[in-house]
């Protein structure tokens, strides 16, 4: 019997974009734009797409999963990976090129899709479990099993929208969690919901891939647990395979074509008002305010943060983790120096600035992760390793120092140190 | 779910080209989802009002008081005999679910963006759980029907049983348009705009809240091309044996009926392949 469980031949994806346009000059020219607009708009949508308005997503990629086992596929942001995803759960359909799928598909996209925050607990179940092809007496009989694991049977009959949201998270994962698809597709959601939460989700991933030969792909930026899951994995980027192996072997393949990468000073983010709390812009500057990208070990690095708080929600806390070979060195709240931004923020767009300890860092490539999120409950929104710089030493004659990088230890502390003379053999 | 049938069932994904399937079979086979999206739609749009699910009831009374007061009081518009409340209630009854069906119809991929972009199912559903969401709507106005009927004693005709033939005429009507209008919607939302416009227009063009008695003769065959005018008659003639009963044209409106809504569906599974793309 053939064991293949998933084939991609061929597959491409094509969007269409707006093509850059020429800003009108004069007044008359801006008028005549937006008389214009209607015909301009039509005649965009309807004819076929320009050159420069094609985007691929997803360029002629080719691979196979074998029954039962769980691949984990990474990438940069817009590699195609949550392309992939839509076309394999049958969202949107290949512009080239096929795939075959051999049993029931289910696809974790989102956590909570379709939840109706008038509905109770139980309507939702039903509702949400419906939605992701289950049937109604399928759920009927699990029932029990996820009001139990979601730990919310206190609440069952109220309506979710008094839930707080790890509630929310727990309630729409059970759900999920308790499909029985041949072949599941997640693409990031265990980054909502707490750590315990999670790992009681991967455990329950893992108990039935093993027993019931489930097959899953897996996106996420989450390294730890790309390891922790999956045996093989795929690279995607700009589109197309660049690797597809052993996890460790495409891992490192990965972390070696981000190196070749420039660093990163500067990242925005579209608007997406249905997180309530988002990330838009962050940079890193120097202390004259402009984008610079290489530090002396001496200069001032500062990191600055636009973020939009779309609705009020108490809790919520924005903070970053500082990255030098894929491990956090710290991390650090923005409630540490304002603990009542802790308790309210009023919505609005808000602009952090954090100015790095100076001198602390040792040469070598840094990260900056940011996240943001309610305390001790989830993560709304994670931006990993968005922010690079670089940090070298060369103000100073680096041999006489402990900031030297032949010197042992990640990082360099200026200590005073008081010496005094206390006996003298003279 | 028996696991073991489905195990070997193969997906092929690819771009769809030429004529699509209807897929009728795939919607069966989600008949539990319809029923939960229609459960949800029904109970999340009465939720925290005092007055609930009795709003079903009172607009139609409400938009039946407006006209009667304003075109059989002041007007004096003529009702074959018949007391002009009840005249145009019976009017308002197939116009509102007419009109409802084929405007949620029309907004129901826009306003379920956020489910159809994360999650597959056969896309029909939407639409479909509009229409039955109005029917819902129409059985409750037919309650505030038998009240009247009572109150003016009236009796209903025995043709009162080709009833369900004009309703269902209504819903294909209703549904083969909004089957055509919602993917043009998503690409372009200034189809909801117009289609207030033309739907505003058809009201006064079919007769709701006159008799067509009123349209000269000569006009009377051009004014029959509407199938609308047909399905409104119908139901006069079904419950109080007003006009003449079904001739050509009721033969011409089955036959713009199916049209639309075959081809609407058709039109409908076209655009439904790629239309989260756009949305």
């Amino acid at each position: 019997m053939n064991t293949t469980a998933i084939r991609v031949e061929n597959l491409s994806k094509m969007y269409r974009i707006v093509a850059k346009e020429q800003q009108p000059q004069t007044r008359a020219g801006t008028l005549k734009r937006a008389a214009l607009s209607p015909i301009a708009y039509l005649s965009r949508t309807l004819s076929q797409p320009s050159e420069e308005e094609v985007f691929w997503a997803l360029r002629d990629i080719s691979f196979e999963v074998e029954r039962g086992e769980v691949v984990g596929i990474i990438g940069p942001n817009g590699a195609g990976k949550s392309t992939l995803l839509k076309i394999l759960s049958r969202i949107t359909e290949p512009t080239n090129g096929r795939a075959v799928i051999k049993g029931r598909v289910g696809s974790l996209l989102e956590v909570g899709t379709g939840f109706h925050p008038e509905l109770t607990g139980r309507e939702n179940i039903f509702l949400n479990g419906t939605i992701m092809g289950m049937k109604r007496n399928e759920i009927q009989r699990k029932f029990d099993e996820i009001v139990d694991f979601s730990g919310v049977e206190k609440f069952i009959d109220t309506p979710v929208k008094r839930y707080s949201s790890g509630m929310y998270v727990r309630l729409a994962f059970a759900v999920a969690a308790h499909l029985e698809p041949d072949i599941l597709i997640i693409d990031e959601v265990l980054a909502v919901g707490d750590v315990q939460f999670q790992k009681k989700c991967l455990g329950k991933m893992q108990d039935v891939s093993k027993t019931k030969e489930r097959t899953v792909l897996f996106v996420s930026h989450n390294m730890d647990m790309i390891r922790a899951l999956c045996r093989n994995c795929i690279l995607l980027n700009r589109g197309i395979v660049l690797s597809h192996g052993e996890t460790e072997k495409v891992m490192a393949d990965y972390f070696q074509s981000f190196n070749k990468q420039k660093n990163l000073t500067f990242f925005e983010e579209k608007e997406n008002p249905d997180l309530k709390l988002q990330i838009l812009r962050g940079k890193i500057i120097n202390k004259n305010d402009e984008p610079q990208e290489r530090f002396d070990v001496f200069d001032k690095i500062i990191l600055e943060f636009e973020y939009c708080v779309y609705r009020e929600i108490p809790g919520t806390v924005v903070n970053f983790e500082l990255k030098k070979n894929n491990t956090t060195i710290f991390l650090s709240f923005d409630t540490d120096t304002d603990i009542d931004m802790c308790y309210s923020r009023t919505p609005g767009l808000y602009r952090s600035r954090v100015e790095l300890p100076c001198p602390l860092l040792k040469s070598g490539k840094y990260t900056i992760t940011t996240n943001i999120g309610i305390a001790n409950s989830c993560t709304h929104q994670r931006l990993e390793d968005i922010l690079t710089f670089e940090v070298e030493l060369y103000s100073k004659p680096s041999s006489l120092l402990s900031y030297a990088d032949k010197r042992p230890g990640l990082l360099a502390v200026p200590l005073h140190w008081e010496t005094k003379m206390v006996k003298d053999f003279s | 779910m028996d696991a073991e049938q489905t195990n070997n069932h193969e997906t092929i994904i690819e771009s769809t080209r030429g004529l699509p399937y209807l897929g009728i079979a795939d919607v069966w086979e989600y008949r539990d989802l319809l029923f939960f999206l229609l459960w949800r739609e029904i109970k999340g749009r009465y939720r925290q009002m005092a007055l609930g699910p009795l709003w079903m009831i009172i607009t139609p009374l409400g938009q039946m008081i407006v006209y009667s007061v304003l075109l059989g009081v002041v007007a004096h518009l003529p009702s074959e005999g018949i007391p002009y409340a009840l005249f145009t209630y019976i009017g308002l009854l197939p116009w509102q679910f007419f009109a409802n069906t084929t405007r949620q119809t029309a907004d129901s991929l826009v306003n379920q963006k956020a489910i159809i972009s994360k999650i597959y199912f056969p896309r029909l559903i939407i639409p479909l759980v509009s229409v039955l969401s109005g029917l819902v709507d129409f059985l409750a106005s037919l309650v505030v029907l038998a009240i009247m009927m009572l109150f003016f004693r009236i009796t209903p005709a025995l043709t009162f049983i080709a009833l369900p033939f004009f309703l269902l005429l209504a819903t294909m009507l209703g549904l083969g348009i909004g089957l055509w209008l919602a993917g043009l919607n998503v690409k372009f939302r200034d189809t909801a705009i117009g289609l207030g416009f033309a739907l505003e227009a058809l009201r006064f063009l079919s007769p709701v809240v006159y008799s067509s008695s009123l349209i000269p003769e000569r006009w009377q065959t051009l004014y029959h091309l509407n199938p609308l005018a047909t399905v409104i008659e119908g139901f006069r003639w079904a419950l109080l044996g007003v006009g003449a009963g079904p001739d050509w044209t009721a033969a011409w409106a089955v036959a713009i009926a199916l049209l639309v809504l075959v081809s609407g569906a058709f039109y409908f599974r076209y655009t439904e392949r790629t239309i989260v793309d756009i949305m």
